[in-house]
């Protein structure tokens, strides 16, 4: 077992501790941080449920050791709303459309969707439902997921047929 | 309940669901988010093999790995005797389950020794530090191979784990051969990991007499009362806790062997023990479902009409299924939405090597599958359009009420109805032109069209399946309060529950909190099983809140001097008729009735509470016709779907939203099941599909938006609501397979074998093998062989020995449907007449039959689960009895015992 020093901020607020070499970001988060909204869905990169954002980019968590991000700024799901109670516009828009059933996959959806939108180059509805293709989600059929893509992507909704 | 009392107008509002606020901001609180003091760590041993016997276990290494703390194995467990049950609460097949291997082990993954440790990293690190020696053994893994091969089990005769039915019906059989047109064809459906994005998981710790468990299920309710009579310990206290579960689909029912070993192990230990399984473990572990084929033959006159058909359907039960299943509501529901005269039918589930049978979102669904997938080849080869083919003989309004031919009252199915409505919206006419361009262009359009009727809010049949409760309290701050027995995995009861009693009591929306997922509070109810939730927790609510109102129209009636007539309730507000000064929120009323009783009516009970359990129909019938339309790339034989309309008939609907989202989530799954998903076994038994990788789940690209038509005939339960979550999973598989079919007309029949991957669907249009295990495939599609070993319902046997010593008292057991069923028989004979009694959990009940030598006779009419004559033949041959029960349309049971 070997102990590493890491120094990440999560949610805004910067930790330093220390990890076992082998232990994932996403079990780091959970059972570390205590960032419960990070879901482990499969453990091998296919469902996107404890997708989270590692400088920017949206990461699956279960395949990045938490030692990978000394010295990142890492967003969780329960770091994108407001304190005052709001919503983000991802966890609005899929509020409004339906989009969660169990809401066990919900977590990563809504990270992946706030990491394509958030910056000034968004993607048009195919890009984003192209990104929206590497999450399962067992319940839903998708069609909130489709709807709430389509409210946020920056082209108001225009699918190629 | 008029609808005019429904001054809020709640129903049928896609109003936003109470449960996604915290679900999109990461706090919900699912198993694996629950911390205990002190709390270890469960990792597994499992067996790599799919049969052997266990040589030896050597644990010695794995005891001194760092920060373990427990390694045990069965025996170790056997300390605390508990009991696997199925989800009737009764022994899930014989011989009993063990919780962790005993001696043997009879699938790739079976659990043989438990880890506890500090942590899961530790935990599985002694894990893989355990040796077992096994000594392999050949598997059973196929159907075939259970029908041919030796008994899965050391003890059992054969790998019948339930048969039912009739094996020859001469009558049938005659009207079969005799029909002017005779269709048989086998259909096979494959594994089905029904995948809930939250695998298993358990949290458990014992608190002096109280057991406490967090458990992902579908009920805690029913968690609770399965772990009472498991352990059975009357001085233990069971408290079940699950907020919120990441989906189930039928997987979650009842706690299975890793969760009941995990709880005994935390008895054992004294210390909070959590398992999480993963996503290796839910594939390999994690009980299964479907694999089952069925032979049908359908026999049509020239017209199309139906005349009788027979089914011979095997389903694959695994080592150790839930409940041993040979699937009775397949049968039952075949052809319950058609007129057919004379159905029949031989049922068996089969043991063998592979993990075992649990429940998935539409059980019976091979029904649908099967009759719409030969109606559409019927139709194709009598020359009839399938439209046409069905209207001849769906069963309309106007052929209500009736009785179908196996028993089921139909009052108000709509499946023609709903047909109708879908063709006004599709016009078919111009698809068909469409079609046909395309082909002359090479593209390859089809069309598939299905109906079907589904069971849903079944109550007051068997054990589990009861009414429903709601608890209702309007707060001393006019807020609403409901504890309810319903649960959701998704299904958004909270919301739903909160509608209906926002609806009657005339409350705003948001000032009704719904609390369910834990067994101390609400009631007995056994969760999402079979479509239940909204017609029998909606009616309980409705029910309990109407009480609560009237109580609320009194009081202030009384307290404004006012007639209760003309007391209304609108958002919180209440006002007497023609005076707007007597104006009083709910708030002034409520902290009358709990803080000064003697300001109301005489007599009248303080505060403002009120419950109700609801029982509804013993069922309600939701009804539905689908069409898809699909585009299959010839090249490389990838099929996309186009269109999808569903024209369902659900009763009132409480929210559309969730409704939809029911419908749709059934649907893709449906899509998965036809185009992708498949939990396979190689001829050694090992798990072919362990990851995402190797087993497909629909993903966004895969599905379409799908239309929806909804018919809303109100039922007859409380309310009107009817069942809507398992529809999309049982129609969709047809109606997609229809739309292949339909669109490779030209080419050839695509094979009638699931997951139709591109690769099946490429050797249709190509006309040769190219999927790899088409030559397999090919041999497997001859008509399965009959079985050698004969199923286990001996007739009696006169037996050998001078007059027989019958009366006393017998311990039976009988061989249901539902799983064995223990029985006490009491006997006296008096010449050649028998009298006697028959106990059991049920109830017991007397008889008069009669005996000669030692064979006795007799019959009893029973009411549950449906009305039937029960007809016993048994043989004593001294302190052994044994013979069958004619169990009416169910076929034959198999009945042992020994004297008491």
């Amino acid at each position: 077992m070997s102990e590493h020093r890491i120094d990440v901020t999560i949610n805004g607020r910067r930790q330093q501790t220390t990890v076992e070499g082998r232990k994932t970001l996403s079990d780091f988060l959970r059972i570390d941080a205590g960032y419960t909204g990070v879901h482990v869905g499969c453990e091998h990169g296919v469902c996107g449920a404890c997708t989270v954002i590692v400088d920017g980019l949206a990461v699956r968590s279960c395949l990045m050791l938490a030692v990978q991000a000394d010295g990142s700024a890492i967003t969780t799901v329960e770091g994108l709303a407001p304190v005052d109670g709001s919503l983000h516009p991802v966890q609005q828009a899929m509020r409004d459309e339906h989009a969660l059933q169990c809401g066990f996959c919900t977590p990563g959806v809504v990270m992946t969707f706030a990491a394509l939108t958030s910056g000034p180059d968004k993607p048009d509805a195919e890009g984003l439902l192209d990104a929206l293709s590497g999450h399962v989600c067992r319940c839903t059929g998708y069609q909130g997921i489709r709807r709430a893509a389509r409210k946020l992507a920056s082209d108001g909704g225009t699918e190629r047929s | 309940m008029s609808q005019a009392e429904s001054h809020a107008g709640m129903i049928g509002r896609r109003l936003p669901r109470k449960e996604d606020g915290r679900l999109l901001t990461g706090r919900g609180t699912f198993v694996d988010d629950i911390v205990l003091p002190g709390m270890l760590h469960v990792a597994f041993v499992r067996s790599p093999i799919a049969r052997g016997r266990i040589r030896s276990i050597d644990t010695s290494v794995a005891r001194e790995s760092p920060g373990v703390l427990a390694v045990f194995t069965v025996e170790d467990l056997d300390r605390i005797p508990a009991k696997l049950l199925s989800f009737y609460f009764a022994p899930p097949c014989e011989p009993p389950v063990p919780l962790l291997a005993r001696g043997t082990v009879a699938y790739v993954g079976d659990p043989v020794v438990m880890v506890v440790a500090q942590d899961r990293y530790l935990a599985e690190d002694a894990a893989s530090l355990v040796n077992v020696d096994y000594e392999e053994l050949d598997p059973v893994v196929t159907i075939a191979d259970a029908m041919r091969g030796p008994p899965v089990h050391a003890g059992t005769d054969s790998n019948v784990a339930a048969a039912m039915g009739n094996e020859q019906d001469d009558e049938l059989e005659e009207r079969l051969s005799k029909a002017p047109y005779l269709l048989t064809r086998t259909i096979r459906h494959q594994r089905i990991s029904q995948s809930p994005m939250e695998t298993r998981g358990v949290v458990v710790t014992r608190q002096g007499e109280e057991l406490l468990v967090y458990i992902t299920c579908q009920s805690p309710h029913l968690v609770a009362r399965y772990l009472s009579l498991a352990l059975d310990q009357p001085t233990l206290n069971v408290r079940v806790i699950a907020k919120d579960v990441g989906g189930s689909f039928g997987l979650k029912n009842h706690p299975w062997r890793e969760e009941m070993s995990t709880i005994v192990g935390a008895m054992l230990l004294g210390r909070p023990l959590k398992w999480i399984e993963d996503r290796w473990e839910n594939f390999v572990a994690a009980n299964q479902a479907r694999e089952q084929e069925i032979t049908v033959r359908l026999a049509l006159d020239r017209d199309g009409r139906m005349l009788a058909a027979h089914s011979d359907y095997s389903l694959n039960n695994g080592a150790y299924p839930q409940g041993a299943d040979a699937n009775i509501a397949v049968h039952l529901f075949m052809w319950a939405a058609y007129r057919m005269p004379h159905p029949g039918f031989h049922t068996r589930g089969w043991f063998s090597n592979t993990v075992g049978l649990g429940a998935y979102r539409g059980p019976w669904a091979m029904e649908s599958l099967a009759r719409e997938t030969l109606l559409d080849i019927a139709a194709r080869e009598l020359g009839i359009d399938p439209v046409e083919l069905r209207r001849r003989n769906l069963i309309t309004k106007a052929d209500q009420p009736c009785t179908t031919p196996l028993g089921i009252p139909l009052e108000d199915i709509t499946p023609a109805e709903c047909l109708d409505e879908l063709l006004e919206t599709l016009d078919v006419p111009a698809f068909r032109a469409e079609q046909a361009a395309a082909r002359k262009e090479g593209r390859y359009l089809g069309l598939g069209i299905a109906a079907y009727v589904e069971p849903t809010g079944a109550a007051g049949s068997i054990a589990p399946m009861t009414g429903e409760l709601a608890h209702i309290r309007i707060e001393p701050t006019g807020k609403v309060t409901a504890l309810m027995s319903t649960h959701s995995q998704g299904h958004g009861t909270e919301s739903t529950m909160a509608q209906v009693i926002a609806d009657q009591l005339g409350v705003a929306y948001e000032d009704v909190a719904v609390f369910e997922g834990d067994s101390s509070r609400g009631g007995f109810g056994p969760g999402a099983a079979g479509s239940r939730q909204g017609v029998i927790g909606g009616g309980a609510s409705r029910r309990a809140a109407a009480i609560l109102r009237e109580k609320v129209k009194r009081i202030a009636a009384h307290l404004l001097d006012a007639d209760v007539d003309g007391i209304t309730i609108e958002e919180g507000t209440i006002r007497v008729a023609g005076a707007a000064d007597r104006t009083r929120s709910l708030r002034q009323i409520a902290e009358i009735a709990y803080g000064e009783p003697s300001r109301l009516p005489p007599g009248m009970e303080s505060g403002l509470e009120a419950q109700y359990r609801y029982d509804p129909p013993p069922m309600t019938f939701t009804s539905a016709a689908h069409a898809c339309i699909v585009e299959i790339d010839p090249d490389t034989g990838f099929v996309r779907i186009r269109r999808w309309l569903s024209s369902e008939d659900c009763g009132t609907i409480i929210n559309p939203a969730v409704v939809e989202g029911q419908i749709a989530g059934g649907l893709t799954q449906a899509i998965g099941t036809v185009l992708l998903e498949e939990a396979g076994y190689d001829s050694r038994g090992n798990p072919l599909a362990v990851t995402y990788k190797d087993y497909l789940l629909p993903t966004i690209a895969d599905v379409p938006e799908f239309e929806f038509l909804h018919a809303c005939t109100p039922s007859k339960s409380e309310g009107g609501f009817r069942g809507v979550g398992e529809g999309g999973a049982i129609i969709g598989p047809p109606t997609l397979f229809n739309a292949i079919a339909d669109a490779l007309a030209p080419f050839g029949a695509p094979p009638l074998e699931l997951p139709l991957t591109p690769a099946k669907i490429l050797e249709v249009i190509e006309g040769r093998p190219i999927a790899g295990k088409s030559a397999e495939t090919v041999v497997q599609a001859a008509p399965v062989a009959p079985p050698v070993v004969q199923e286990a319902a001996p007739p009696p046997q006169p037996a050998p020995s001078a007059p027989a010593r019958i009366d006393g008292a017998w311990k039976m057991v009988l061989a249901t449907p539902m799983g064995p069923q223990d029985m006490v028989g009491r006997f006296t004979t008096e010449g050649s007449v028998l009298r006697g009694s028959l106990e059991s959990p049920e109830g017991a009940m007397d008889f008069e039959g009669t005996v000669t030598d030692s064979q006795l006779h007799w019959e009893m009419k029973v009411k549950k689960p449906m009305p039937i004559t029960l007809k016993y033949d048994l043989v004593v041959d001294g302190d052994a009895i044994s013979g069958k029960a004619k169990l009416g349309i169910f076929g034959t049971a198999k009945v042992t015992g020994q004297r008491m």
